[in-house]
């Protein structure tokens, strides 16, 4: 058996066991320390939840009764709640969905399907991509711009329409990973029979994926469930009972900035009960949606 | 047993290119294993296994796939400790010390037996850091001491001629071939006493399989060596021991020689024989 | 070609040309939209780029009464409360993604996984609703005074820690700001972390590491450029912050050099003096350069991020 030149010099030094049980315990104490660290992080974070969520429902219910959704905003000390705020958002929110999602649909479809390394699906791509992440405050200056303005008032409707433009991206997004993630052989099948691309999409397409479409759409909802930034500017808010689209509409999420800044205790404590609503709201459109994706699988 | 060397003989025939290595002497085992079992959740993946390593010499482990032989070793350098629900029982000893056992330090342990594996995994750093990485969680070298280890683990891994002029530059940059002979000189720069080789040619071309089979003949001349192959040709060049796996169980354990021309269980001579892989 | 298989195949035609056509036309839409809010945003803040001129950005006058305006104040509490709030968020996050990646036991990745993932689903003005009822009392009660008797008395760093303890300020915002980010930056590093192929950190175990190492030695250096992208993303998104800011900062408009001292972002003066700014007034005009001011910063930083997070274009 030829002798081992391990431990000749060409390797080094031999074999130090002390230095290498010093070198291990210190590199076993910064693992522990980092350890630490990060399960003190992780500690934080959810320290931070919990007094939100503990927050929000001991302050939110301490006001909520049947009146928050019988009532509409009144002026402080009149009893009154939220009914013409919680209708506002379910309109405007709805109205937002119902246009941006489609449109989202069709730019998502596009960059998968039909955009193909060109340059105008890569300049698509990136503006999509800077409208998902721009602050909300611009989009409402830019609607209140376009269509405020002009027609010389707030109104619902480009409240709406402010939510609408946040809606897009986020559906856009989530569109196009969706359809990449269909294999191929799936498409050719399609292809292969004689279907006409547009009929592969709408009928094969689609379907593949609709748990996953249903999830886009339902992350937009509760993205803009919660805006209040873009709403400041369109449609303001309305103390009043309304459901005019051309007129100033009310809003959760405004009413809440309203009220929580006021130096009225009712008022305040109508926010919180506004902020736990739409919190939970969109809590748990967030659940709803995680759950028809997991469904997929 | 009529049947058995009338299978035999047509099987020395149906196989005649299998060059197993001259016989070498025996010498004693360098890891021990005994009664090892293995468990992935209620799933017992490895059924008793009793298996010796013989020091400086190359056992390789082979077997149709799901068969255990890698489960087997990276038991070896409790790698599945990263895993929960992934655990073994029984001995596995080396020098007096049980591997299996909790009270190991698995860090020391690792510094003792390297692993290369199936997939070249240069570390994102330059071929100097990527080898004196290793080096420096269990020794302190000085910059002429680091120089001379980095050369000598590259050397011994017939790497140093082609990299020497590229220290700095980054690992991704070698070919396919030349990243797996990297990984195979980080591992020699700990001075292990152990190296266990996971399908180690799997990704290559021939000419770097070839290269790195030629390694591990030289290799053996100071570390314990045990390899997982589904390449029989490979295990019959390199190995001077076989074992031979199945559904969990070690089935029959010998010289190449022995296990490539007369095995004595009828199951190895059917996976050589290419009845199932 | 039998006539049957032409007639057919200039009907699918027609529906592929129409349906394509819509994609593509949704697909322009989309571009005609972002230039259309840069236009408007800058076609809105024309009147007062030239009445101040490019002195706007420097302008430290916020006047509404003299008609002075200049964004300096602003742009400074934006800059300032955004980098701040990276500076704790980032490290924060940090340790929660390496604590879901590599420390917590399989049972807990999951919850603890959609906790921070519910947070980051958190309407922006519940953050800044709790920031003023609960964090700024804290502030100005416990840790705002703490500070300024310790910290504040030191040279030079005390100037940073001065001033009476209202409870808001620049340094609540970035906290609060911080706070919102958190799980954002964290859920991102956490996706990342898990594209490192397994065999890369089992190597680096097999050689000895501990885990701390080879999260530090791999799994870092193999995600850099994406975790980059991933801060860079989460900055973009703090610019911008509007109600988490609006509740806390104290909304004055000057620049101090004290941390604890009020101030305002970008977001924050336009969403509390749009109420007052009449239409074509110079303050309205004032608001809509600010809005494009932002909206350049903003787009600066996402587009930088971008580049880092999907390096080859068309991906």
């Amino acid at each position: 058996m030829s002798t081992s030149i391990l431990t000749t010099g060409h390797s080094g030094p031999a074999k130090d066991q002390a230095m290498a049980r010093r070198l291990g315990e210190r590199r076993k104490r910064t693992d522990r320390i980092l350890l630490w660290l990060a399960l003190l992080a992780t500690l934080i974070g959810l320290a931070f939840l919990i007094s939100i969520l503990a927050t929000l429902l001991w302050r939110g219910l301490a006001a909520m009764n049947l009146t928050v959704f019988t009532e509409v905003t009144r002026p402080p000390g009149s009893g009154g709640g939220l009914l013409n705020a919680i209708v506002g958002t379910l309109i405007q929110t709805g109205i937002g969905t119902l246009v941006g999602t489609p449109i989202g649909l069709l730019v998502g479809t596009y960059l998968a399907e039909y955009s193909q390394g060109t340059k105008l699906g890569g300049a698509v791509r990136f503006v999509s991509d800077i409208l998902l992440s721009a602050p909300s405050i611009l989009v409402g200056l830019f609607i209140y711009q376009l269509m405020v303005l002009p027609f010389g008032g707030f109104s619902g409707i480009a409240g709406a329409m402010a939510l609408a433009v946040i809606v897009i991206p986020i559906v856009v997004r989530t569109t196009e990973d969706m359809l990449q993630l269909i294999p191929s052989t799936l498409r050719e099948a399609a292809m292969a029979l004689g279907a006409p691309k547009w009929k592969m999409v709408l009928l094969v397409c689609y379907p593949a994926v609709r748990p996953g479409l249903i999830t886009g759409a339902l992350l937009g909802v509760a993205r803009i469930a919660g805006e209040t930034a873009p709403l400041l500017f369109t449609s303001l808010g309305n103390l009043t009972w309304s459901t005019d689209l051309t007129q100033a509409m009310s809003s959760l999420p405004v009413t809440i900035y309203a009220y929580a800044g006021s130096p009225y205790e009712d008022w305040v404590d109508l926010a919180w009960t506004g902020a736990l609503l739409i919190t939970f709201g969109v809590l748990l459109i967030n659940i709803i949606a995680r759950y028809v994706l997991r469904q997929r699988r | 047993m009529n049947e058995v060397s009338n299978e035999a003989a047509t099987k020395a025939q149906a196989i005649p290119a299998l060059q197993t290595r001259p016989e070498t002497e025996a010498s004693q085992a360098k890891i021990s294993m005994r009664d090892l079992d293995f468990y992935y959740g209620d799933n017992r993946a490895l059924k008793s296994i009793n298996l010796d390593f013989p020091e400086r010499q190359v056992t390789g482990l082979i077997g149709p796939s799901g068969c255990g032989k890698s489960t087997l070793l990276r038991c070896l350098n409790r790698m599945y400790d990263l895993y929960p629900g992934q655990r073994a029982t029984g001995e596995a000893m080396m020098d007096g010390e049980n591997i299996i056992s909790p009270n190991i330090d698995l860090n020391a342990l690792r510094s003792r037996i390297g692993m290369v594996f199936q997939k070249p995994t240069p570390f994102p750093m330059t071929i100097y850091d990527n080898i004196a990485f290793g080096v420096k969680l269990h020794e302190r070298l000085s910059k002429a001491q680091m120089d001379e280890r980095v050369e000598w683990s590259l050397a011994r891994a017939a790497l140093w001629d082609e990299v020497k002029d590229r220290l700095n530059t980054p690992a991704g940059g070698l070919s396919g071939g030349q990243q797996q002979r990297l990984c195979i000189a980080r591992s020699i720069a700990v001075r292990p006493e152990v190296m266990l080789f996971d399908e180690p040619t799997s990704a290559l071309d021939p000419i770097s399989t070839l290269k790195v089979e030629e390694l591990i003949d030289e290799l053996k001349r100071d570390f314990t060596i045990a390899i997982v192959t589904h390449n029989m040709q490979q295990a019959a060049r390199c190995a001077d021991r076989v074992a031979f796996f199945y559904l969990g169980e070690m089935v029959e354990v010998g010289t190449a020689a022995q296990m490539f021309t007369s095995p004595r269980e009828t199951r190895t001579q059917q996976y050589i024989t290419g009845r199932f892989s | 070609m039998t006539p049957s298989m032409t007639a057919q195949r200039s009907r699918s035609a027609l529906g592929d040309r129409i349906f394509a056509g819509l994609c593509r036309g949704a697909g322009i839409f989309v571009l005609v939209l972002l230039g259309a809010i840069i236009v408007e945003l800058f076609i809105g803040g024309l009147p007062a780029f030239r009445a101040f001129g490019l002195g706007f950005v420097w302008g430290e006058n916020w006047d509404p009464v003299a008609e002075e305006f200049g964004a300096l104040v602003p742009i400074y509490g934006t800059i300032v409360t955004s980098i701040m709030a990276l500076l704790m968020a980032v490290p924060a996050a940090f340790g929660i993604a390496y604590f879901l990646t590599e420390i917590a036991p399989m049972r807990l990745r999951q919850p603890v996984g959609t906790a921070v993932e519910l947070l980051a689903a958190v309407p922006s003005i519940i953050y800044g609703m709790w920031g003023f009822f609960v964090i700024v009392p804290i502030m100005a009660r416990y840790v705002q005074p703490a500070v300024i008797d310790t910290i504040g008395e030191l040279p030079f760093i005390g100037a940073l820690f001065s001033g009476p303890p209202f409870g808001t300020g620049i340094f609540t915002a970035s906290l609060i700001l911080a706070i919102m980010i958190i799980p954002f930056i964290a859920a991102t590093m956490r996706d990342v972390f898990h594209t490192v192929p397994p065999v890369f950190k089992e190597s680096a175990y097999g050689l000895g590491c501990t885990r701390w190492e080879v999260m530090w030695n791999i799994v870092i250096p193999y995600t850099r450029k994406s975790v980059a992208g991933g801060i860079m993303l989460g900055l973009g998104r703090a610019l911008g912050e509007t109600l988490a800011v609006t509740f806390v900062i104290g909304n004055a408009n000057r620049i101090a050099t004290s941390l604890f001292a009020p101030g305002n972002t970008i977001a924050s003066l336009v969403a509390l003096e749009f109420g007052e700014a009449e239409a074509d007034s110079m303050k309205l005009s004032a608001l809509l350069a600010l809005g494009f001011i932002l909206f350049v910063l903003s787009f600066i930083v996402l587009a930088t991020s971008r580049l880092m997070l999907r390096p080859r274009a068309g991906h």
